[in-house]
């Protein structure tokens, strides 16, 4: 267990997340590498089920960023993605599906390191919680 | 049920409508021997004053009889008059508050487990009507909720992964669902295929959460789904706890107004975020 690398899929917004993603590299801060990274232009635009079939594909924890309120480019797109989320955690956890392996976050252009302690922190707890077998179990046919 | 026909009857004679959408005796023998369970009530469409004797309302009436006002071919039929039991008043409050009905299109007639039944002409009466009822879970509801966040994680993921299990993709409780109205529906959707075809584990979860999480904000809570489902899955526990949740986190109740923001396609700037980094 000790050397499980945790597959983590994040999904974050042009604007503001994936910029300050960029501004991580760009200031040279080392970060978790087992991150794979998603834009979109907006949270408002990230799908519930996005992350589910991310889940289905092997991943063992998922961040979902983008700007802080009242900062997204289009005005309200966090605020509609923040109820969503609310409602999607609360559906999860009544299904017995650990919400602790997804974790919310705002970071914006300006927070290189941020990101990247939020990558870490992670990357970290979703090691401790180890795979995620109990929904890559799950079996479709493997033909979708 | 005279006075449910003796509406109907002048309601048709007098064109106010052209249909009216209730509940009539079901086939079958148990239903000339009236043995009643719940499957003896089946819709009816009158057209004709003559048939409106034929009307009836019991206690195996529980269809929410507004999921036919989406229906195109129920549509054309031009105003209906609906039999409503207070899950379907909420209902077209609801499709009213979502674009898909208005005063042109029907008029309710209230009914209830007493046996009383209200004309109600317009949606501002329903709205008053609604607002009269109570419109919360039912503390049985509630505590069977509490039931199951009592169980420890890993509990709850083996109890729904043996309820989907039995899941057939037969989308009966789509169908049977008044607000499952979409004309074109994700579950049909094949590029890509957000929803496998076939029944297995992975895809009746996917299944299951997306029924839900379409409904958040907008369900009723009449049961119908949980009704229509063939292998009895429990799926009023998902929507009565998404219905907990959007009242406890956005103070919002589906179906009280016919012109409301829906919760989950509105937003106030200090929604909870203690969850949020
Ligand atoms: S989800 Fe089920 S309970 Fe809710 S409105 Fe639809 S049929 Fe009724
Ligand atoms: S009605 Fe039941 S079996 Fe059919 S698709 Fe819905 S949950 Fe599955």
């Amino acid at each position: 267990m000790s050397d499980f690398k945790p597959r983590i899929v994040a999904f974050v917004c042009n604007w503001c997340t994936y910029a300050g993603a960029d501004l991580t590299g760009t200031s040279r801060m080392k970060y978790s590498p087992q991150v794979t990274i998603i834009r979109f232009p907006c949270t408002g635009r990230i799908d519930f089920m996005l992350l589910l079939k991310a889940f289905a594909n092997g991943a063992d924890g998922i961040i979902v960023s983008g700007c802080h309120p009242n900062d997204c480019h289009y005005s309200s797109g966090n605020f509609h993605a923040r109820r969503r989320w609310i409602v999607f955690r609360a559906l999860l956890d009544f299904l017995g599906i650990d919400v602790r392996r997804v974790q919310f976050s705002w970071v914006s252009a300006a927070e290189g390191a941020k990101w990247a302690q939020l990558v870490n922190a992670t990357s970290e707890s979703i090691r401790q919680l180890g795979p995620f077998s109990g929904f890559h179990r799950l079996r479709g046919l493997g033909v979708e | 049920m005279e006075t449910l026909a003796n509406i109907a009857r002048e309601l048709l004679a007098a064109g106010t409508v052209q249909t009216v959408i209730g509940y009539g005796h079901g086939s079958g023998e148990a239903a000339l021997t009236r043995t009643h369970t719940q499957t003896q009530a089946r819709a009816v469409f009158i057209r004709d004053v003559a048939k409106a004797g034929s009307l009836i309302f019991d206690a195996s009436c529980q269809q929410n009889l507004a999921v036919y006002l989406m229906k195109p071919e129920v549509r054309r039929l031009g105003k209906a008059a609906l039999v409503a039991t207070p899950a379907a008043l909420r209902t077209i409050l609801q499709l009213a508050a979502e674009n898909q009905v208005s005063d042109h299109d029907l008029l309710a007639l209230a009914v209830n487990g007493q046996g009383e039944v209200a004309l109600l002409a317009t949606l501002a009466a329903i709205e008053a009507h609604v607002a009269a009822l109570d419109n919360d879970l039912k503390p049985g509801e509630i505590a069977e909720l509490q039931k199951y966040a009592a169980l420890d994680l890993e509990q709850r993921r083996q109890f729904w992964e043996e309820q989907f299990s039995r899941c057939l993709k037969c989308y009966a409780c789509r169908g049977a669902c008044p607000l499952c109205y979409c004309s074109r529906c994700t579950v049909e959707c094949n590029q890509p295929q957000w929803i496998p075809v076939p029944a297995h584990d992975l895809g009746n979860l996917e299944w299951n959460v997306m029924r839900a999480m379409h409904l958040a904000g907008r369900c009723v809570n009449c049961g119908d789904c949980s009704r229509a489902c063939p292998v009895g899955i429990p799926l009023h526990l998902l929507n009565q706890k998404l219905i907990s949740e959007v009242l406890d986190n956005f103070d919002s109740r589906s179906g009280m107004a016919a012109k409301a923001d829906n919760a989950m396609s509105t937003f106030k700037p200090d929604d909870p975020e203690d969850f949020i980094r």
